[in-house]
């Protein structure tokens, strides 16, 4: 059984949402990467910036600057 | 061969797009599809065009840019998802028909249109906008280039008049994307409905619109959106709003390699070899017996197009003797511009159309001066 681990989801209402804040991300060097959203979700697009739980803190107020209005965000482990 | 019929479609494209569109075809996944690495390729790629898109129109958000396979389709979107019966359309006699015809389609729909003039030179007559008005106006529809004459809209003008009693602009930039320097904020443009393969010399089959923050225009098409799958209504959100079903990646990718040529090479300076070259057959032209221009040749900013008949030959006879004796490669007959033939008083003859890109050459020019000259004769 693979080991999991918790992770902010932030998940968008359209792909161009996704790849603003993919890039908008890999600038500044957010870690994280675009994952399909998982079932369990409410699905916006059907992508979402995965990003560690432990390093969002972090890096929140950088993503919240990006001014890219994520649709949902959530905690899960995966 | 020569080909000189680049407002018809660009024929000499940058080296980089065929490159693009190999590279994409072995390796692009279906655009918002998921996301493995494929997918998220075209994702990124096509995202990518759209921002290169924004810059060129200066959009203020790339995701005001979406997708259709050519202008038509564009203009198609944004005539018929914006109006409703009991509305007015102020358009023009200079339009293409992928502006008339969804237009005379909409006035069996109880949508009423008004078409400016123009003078003998092609000119739109600015002056009737005001008594072409009424209060159930809604929209000002005009080409920003005419395809016929190469005449260009004073966008200013018509943006003033709009602006003045609240009208929507619709620009048709099919002979101006990628040709001249469009602004988008500055006209106050509502949507600009652009092709992919002439002036921006991207592939066939990619076009698009741009639609200004806060207008929704009714999609043409619904369906699949790879996304909110479950919802029984397709996503209001733009660009996926007005896009349904697969994307024209492997042309996007094209288009995105002719756009990053564009931007490193300047619109302008594109478009100024393209206008010296056109400007010095008009001259030549002009000067032969026989030879009849049709267009405002005195306007500072026009489109690398020179129209013109030969005496009363046929413009379709033309066309063809250009190509078989000297491989000249011209567009004759009506153009798709109905409504502006007849007002030039073309409407049987045709005419004959040589549009400039800057990959053509003064040589050519000459070469195709000399046939004019010949035919004259």
């Amino acid at each position: 059984m693979r080991e999991k681990r918790e992770y902010i989801l932030l998940t968008f209402q359209t792909t161009s949402e996704a790849m603003a804040m993919e890039r908008y991300c890999g600038k500044r060097e957010i870690p994280g990467r675009l994952i399909p959203v998982p079932g369990e979700v409410s699905a916006g697009c059907g992508l979402a910036w995965r990003i560690p739980a432990e390093e969002f803190p972090v890096y929140e107020t950088a993503i919240r600057d990006s001014g890219i209005l994520p649709e949902n965000r959530v905690r899960l482990r995966l | 061969m020569i080909y000189l019929d680049n407002a018809a479609t660009s024929f000499y494209r940058p080296p980089g797009v065929e490159r693009a569109v190999v590279e994409a075809l072995r390796t692009l996944g279906n655009s918002g599809r998921g996301a493995h690495e494929p997918t998220l390729g075209a994702s990124r790629l096509i995202y990518g065009a759209r921002e290169q898109l924004a810059r060129l129109f200066h959009a203020p958000d790339a995701s005001r840019i979406a997708f259709t396979c050519n202008a038509t389709e564009a203009l198609n979107t944004a005539l018929l998802g914006l109006f409703s019966p009991g509305d007015h359309i102020i358009t023009t006699v200079s339009e293409h028909n992928s502006v008339l015809r969804p237009l005379y389609e909409m006035e069996g729909r109880g949508i009423a249109v008004t078409h400016l003039a123009v003078d003998e030179a092609g000119r739109l007559l600015y002056d009737k906008l005001e008594e072409s008005r009424t209060e159930h106006t809604r929209a000002v529809v005009v080409t920003h280039a005419s395809n016929l004459t190469g005449n260009v809209t004073d966008l200013g003008r018509v943006s003033e008049f709009a602006g003045k009693y609240g009208l929507l602009l619709i620009v048709d930039a099919a002979q101006t994307a990628g040709v001249l320097p469009i602004d988008v904020e500055k006209y106050n443009i509502d949507v600009l409905c652009f092709t992919g393969h002439k002036g921006l010399m991207g592939p066939q089959g990619t076009g698009g619109l741009y639609v200004r923050p806060g207008l929704s225009v009714r999609p043409l098409k619904t369906g699949g959106s790879g996304s909110h799958s479950y919802d029984r209504h397709h996503p209001s959100v733009m660009p996926e709003a007005l896009e349904a079903g697969t994307l024209n990646g492997h042309g996007i990718a094209g288009l995105s390699a002719a756009l990053s040529f564009i931007e490193e090479a300047g619109v302008t300076e594109l478009h100024e070899k393209a206008l010296g070259l056109a400007r010095r057959f008009a001259e030549g032209a002009g000067n032969i017996r026989g030879v009849r221009l049709y267009g405002d040749y005195a306007a500072a900013e026009r489109a690398a197009i020179v129209t013109l008949n030969i005496g009363g030959e046929d413009s379709a006879a033309v066309c063809d003797w250009l190509w078989e004796h000297y491989g000249i490669c011209v567009r004759g007959g009506a153009h798709c511009a109905p409504l502006l033939h007849r007002a030039l008083k073309t409407g049987t003859q045709g005419a004959v159309r040589f549009s400039f890109s800057c990959y053509n050459t003064k040589e050519e020019v000459e070469v195709a001066l000399r046939a004019v000259r010949k035919l004259s004769e």
